[in-house]
């Protein structure tokens, strides 16, 4: 651990986050993730060689769902709440291919 | 016992025809409106009168229900990070302006079948991130006992709702102490059950594995009785558990002989305020009183909880929070393509704290990092459950700590992050090991409430209910001076 | 220098469930968009996974078909990255510790007699997205959140292929077990199969790998196939030429014939996988495991050997009629109620794949069943249809799916064997053909064919042929 956080490296979670930041709120949060893991560094100190990590707290393997037709009923459609609909779609500014949404800002 | 009118009494009076459903209805609005509008409380993010009305004239014409329903004709408020059809739902941020929910929360559902009557949405910290709802995107709830400061968060509203004299229950969250500390800092009980316990279906999810809904009342009958009516297996949630609900009223005996109470020394540091001490100290000596061993053990990792903590609950929530895009509802604001649609609704729609959190959350899952972070955090976490399972099969019934390490304090006290995150130190513990808690108030320091803390082995909620009703009894009015 | 093709295979498999993973909603095609659609796969807030069982049985039954090991304990993970048709930001999918692992499909024999494998690296469950049109609106991508949510299951190779017929075969073994297992509809067409490649070149004889590429969109086997050589052929040329092999995504064109390069990087993703803390490890109990195992379906290579040995059919045979569980089921059918497996064969691999191919049916579906096929292969064989007229009943029950004997009835093809009948039609002939009657009469017996085939056409194949050979002959006292 111990590496400090720089505004490089706040950019780019920012970016794989989606979210927009000023070079204002970018040195701010550069600053706070630094301070905050520095509290974190404790965690280093700590020999958990061998130790399993927690696993659904409370809950001793999962129940399944019958395959049966039953969704949980919407008493409105997402026309209701949808930004922008046409026949039925949700619209988004327009993609060229699978990977445009993906291509990282920086 | 809390001045505050409890849930049982509206519900003898009813049945007992003393007072109308109309009435009680009528009266918990008012009582709503007067507080945010004359006393500027800001417990309410949004109102539910014509609903809550319409409702009790439903109930009224149902004699079944006036019967045998547990909660007939009972004023709740949840936070506004439960999903109730047909009314907003914004977990206090502007992400969820304008969005209103087209279904319903298993547990609201519960308790609308237990006759309870929905009047309102109550105010919090942004998507449950924060421990004294200043973090709302509208604006800050006061403490009613003491507005000048804060009534604790995330909860907060649902606490001062509750603290307010408005209902005698509501539901809140908890990740990390969200219902036990404002329930602290507003005099009130709050509780916090098993992880598995109550559905999450419906809950506005902060961190999946820390997540559970609680409940807020005026003292711990009431709050068992909401507790049991919310608690069971649900199918829409993987993680509810198939564990038979007792029925909490039956609690049982005064006496506590035979009941060993571990007194964790990881949680009464030398630092802690001394007035805080006492209190607990006074609450032990009772507890002792009514026959019950109280024995001093050690939680060896509880100074990793709050490092952990803030490793696991950001690192889900950055997942958590990605569904709020601007695509399928809620804002959306405009940007250059897709990307910038991205990047301009979820930076215009978050605010400070959460753009915080999700950013950390990102980066400790991030490659490279995962390893040193999220996996060192979760396998820690299993370190700090076991001080508990080590603890509870030594022959400790039950734990006794403070509720939190401070009464109320002012809003914007807590500027650094990192200083605000302590506020969780003595109750997120439970979040990580999933282990059921109370918050009850066990006297004041200064005129403001404190509250003392009971956490049990998972799913004994019935021993918790059972030593907080002592001690409640045994305070009597000392908790509330 | 000569270089050796290294291929390893990515195939989704959409599951055959009626509901989607993780919600009631249901998951068939063709419905309006975003009409199959619910909290959960909108992922509005609150909203909770809860997987599907029958899911599960599918993706264990496959695992165990393939030879894998399916584990007693596995976990699904999320996979961030933000896309419109992803609605929750994240796919629910399996990561480090996947539903099953360690398998192998056997794809052919060697000439020296040796199977051929491949190794089959794991079968993990996951979640589809939704479907992105990026055509049909100006300047806008329109989503359908319908398939979001619909059960899938990756089933991964090791890079053992070594050229692009075999990876087509193992992709034809492969798409064969799973209809034979009936978990997925398998039509790349539709997308509920859909396959991605990782090819790469290096000295042939060489034991590393060299750097591979991936190659995506391709949408038939034989475009996997092609598109294989092509990207293998163009490594080739970076190679020869002194050059290096990029990590790349690599996009078919199947109308160019070409590949071209994705245009984000392969390792700019940074998916931020952990385990999903909504869903609790899945465990599969060991006794339920090997419930499946008992009860799995034949196998191809099974019925294969069944067949040889019951039906007696030969190799080329065989491999027909057990291309598809639905004809193998189908020829069974008819060879178990006819009784003679030769003549079921012959009709099966004939008439009916033809009929099949004419018509665009599937075997499934299949107009005529197989116990009327059967029961028109009994007419025949009980003398009561001739073999002209089955094929003409067969014509018309392929359209109508009506009996064969109804059929025989109604248009007048059971054979004629009553004498007043077929004398009536012979005086016709005899008096319509008075030369050939002379001449067979004087002796030339070669016209008896002329005239018995002018009375099954007057009879439309109904006449019994041997008696009217019979009756020609007392007639003209030869």
């Amino acid at each position: 651990m111990a590496s400090q956080v720089s505004v490089q490296d706040v950019r780019h979670v920012a970016g794989l986050a989606r979210l927009g930041l000023t070079d204002e709120r970018a040195a701010e949060l550069t600053r706070d993730l630094n301070t905050i893991l520095e509290h974190m560094e404790v965690l280093s100190r700590v020999d958990t060689e061998g130790v399993a990590e927690a696993a659904g707290v409370g809950a001793a393997g999962m129940r399944l769902r019958e395959d049966t037709r039953a969704p949980i009923p919407l008493e409105e459609p997402p026309s209701a709440f949808a930004p922008e609909m046409r026949h039925g779609f949700l619209l988004v500014p327009r993609l060229a291919t699978h990977e445009d949404a993906q291509e990282p800002s920086e | 016992m809390n001045p505050l009118v409890s849930a049982a009494a509206i519900t003898g009076d009813l049945r007992a025809g003393t007072r109308s459903l109309k009435d009680v209805i009528a009266g918990a609005l008012a009582r709503a409106r007067e507080a945010d509008e004359k006393e500027q409380l800001n417990i309410f993010l949004h109102r539910a009168d014509s609903q809550a009305r319409e409702r009790a004239r439903a109930l009224e014409a149902d004699p079944g229900a006036r019967e045998s329903a547990p909660l007939f004709g009972v004023p709740i408020a949840v936070k506004d990070n439960l999903a109730v059809a047909g009314l907003p739902l914004t977990c206090g941020s502007r992400i969820l302006k304008g969005y209103v929910s087209p279904y319903t929360a298993t547990a609201i559902e519960r308790l609308a079948a237990a006759g309870a009557i929905l009047v309102g949405k109550t105010n919090m910290d942004e998507f449950a991130m924060g421990s004294s709802t200043e973090y709302s995107a509208f604006g800050r709830t006061r403490n009613p006992l003491a507005p000048a400061l804060v009534p604790g968060g995330s909860s907060g509203g649902s606490a001062a709702a509750v603290a307010a004299g408005v209902v005698p229950i509501a539901l809140g969250s908890e990740t990390g102490g969200s219902v036990r500390q404002p329930a602290a800092f507003c005099g009130i009980v709050g509780v916090k059950p098993t992880y598995g316990r109550v559905s999450r279906h419906g809950l506005v999810a902060f961190a999946s594995s820390l997540d559970q809904i609680g409940v807020f009342g005026t003292n711990v009958a009431d709050a068992a009785l909401a507790t049991r009516v919310i608690a069971g297996r649900d199918d829409r949630d993987a993680t509810s558990a198939d564990v038979a609900v007792p029925d909490y009223a039956s609690a049982g005996e005064a006496s506590l002989r035979g009941v060993v109470i571990g007194r964790p020394k990881e949680y009464f540091p030398a630092e802690l305020d001394p007035k805080i001490a006492a209190l607990c100290d006074r609450a032990l000596a009772n507890l002792r009183a009514l026959g019950a061993e109280v024995r001093e053990v050690s939680l060896s990792h509880t100074a990793l909880a709050i490092p952990v903590y803030y490793i696991v609950a950001p690192a889900e929530a950055s997942s958590n929070l990605a569904r709020f895009d601007g695509v399928r509802y809620g804002l959306r604001a405009a940007g250059d393509g897709l990307r910038g649609l991205y990047e301009a609704t979820r930076s215009q729609g978050f605010g400070p704290e959460v753009t915080r959190r999700i950013m950390l959350g990102t980066y400790v899952l991030s490659a490279g990092y995962y390893d040193a972070y999220y996996r060192k955090a979760m396998q820690v976490r299993t370190l700090i459950a076991d001080d508990f399972r080590a603890v509870f099969a030594d022959g400790v019934h039950a734990l006794f700590t403070p509720t939190t390490p401070t009464t109320a304090f002012a809003p914007g006290s807590r500027s650094d992050p990192y200083e605000m995150y302590l506020s969780d130190i003595f109750t997120c513990t439970a979040n990580l090991a999933g282990v059921p808690a109370i918050s009850l108030p066990i006297g004041r320091v200064d005129s403001l409430p404190v509250g003392g803390q009971f956490m049990t082995p998972h799913f004994d909620e019935q021993r918790m209910f059972h030593l907080a009703a002592a001690l409640e009894r045994a305070l009597g009015t000392e908790a509330h001076a | 220098m000569t270089w050796e093709m290294v291929v390893g295979l990515e195939v989704h498999v959409q599951l055959k469930t009626r509901t989607k993973a993780f919600c009631g909603c249901s998951s068939s095609f063709g419905d309006p968009p975003n009409t199959n659609v619910c909290p959960v796969c909108l992922a509005l807030p609150g909203a909770l996974p809860v997987l599907n069982e029958q899911a599960v049985d599918l993706a264990v039954r496959t695992a165990l078909a393939l030879g894998c090991t399916v584990h007693e304990t596995s976990i699904f993970a999320r996979k961030n990255y933000f896309y419109p048709d992803l609605p929750k930001g994240y796919q629910i999918s399996q990561y480090d510790k996947p539903l099953a692992t360690g398998g192998s499909l056997q794809i052919g024999v060697h000439e020296n007699g040796q199977a051929v494998k491949v190794g089959v690296t794991r079968v993990h469950m996951e979640e589809d997205a939704g479907k992105s049109l990026h055509d049909r609106y100006a300047g806008a991508t329109a989503i359908d959140l319908n398939r979001a949510g619909v059960p899938l299951i990756e089933i991964v190779s090791e890079p053992d292929m070594r050229s692009s017929l075999e990876a087509g075969a193992y992709l034809r073994t492969l798409k064969q077990i799973l209809e034979y297992m009936d978990v997925s509809d398998v039509s790349m067409e539709e997308g509920s199969l859909r396959v991605d490649a990782n090819v790469s070149a290096r000295t042939r004889g060489a034991t590393t790998l060299g750097q591979k590429t991936e190659v995506k969109n391709m949408n038939s086997f034989s475009g996997v196939e092609r598109a294989l050589e092509v990207e293998f052929a163009r490594q080739c040329a970076v190679l020869d030429a002194g050059g290096v092999i990029a990590q790349q995504t690599m996009l078919w064109d199947g109308a160019a014939g070409q590949v071209r390069p994705a245009r984000a990087k392969e390792g700019s993703h940074d998916y931020r996988y952990f385990p999903d803390p909504d869903l609790p490890p899945l465990v599969i109990e060991r006794k339920r495991i090997a419930r499946a195992r008992e009860q799995l379906p034949e196998l191809p290579a099974q019925r294969r050997a069944r067949f040889a040995d019951t039906y007696r059919l030969g190799g080329y045979d065989l491999d027909v009629l057990t291309s598809s569980p639905a004809l193998a089921e189908y020829f069974e059918g008819v060879a178990r109620q006819h009784g003679d497996p030769k003549a079921a064969a012959n009709w099966v691999m004939g008439e009916v794949l033809a009929a099949l191919k004419a018509t665009g049916q599937a075997i499934g579906h299949f107009s005529v069943r197989s116990a009327d096929l059967a029961a028109l292969l009994n007419l025949v064989r009980d003398d009561v249809i001739s073999h002209t007229a089955a094929k003409q009943i067969f014509a018309t029950m392929v359209k109508s799916g009506d009996p064969p004997a109804d059929i025989a009835k109604r248009e007048g093809l059971l054979k004629v064997s009553d004498d007043t009948a077929l004398r009536g039609w012979l005086e016709e002939v005899l008096a319509e053909h008075p030369k050939e009657a002379e001449r067979f009469a004087a002796g030339e017996r070669k016209l008896q064919g002329v005239l018995i085939g002018a009375v099954m056409k007057k009879s439309k194949g109904s006449a019994d042929p041997r008696r009217l050979a019979q009756l020609l002959a007392e007639r003209l006292g030869t």
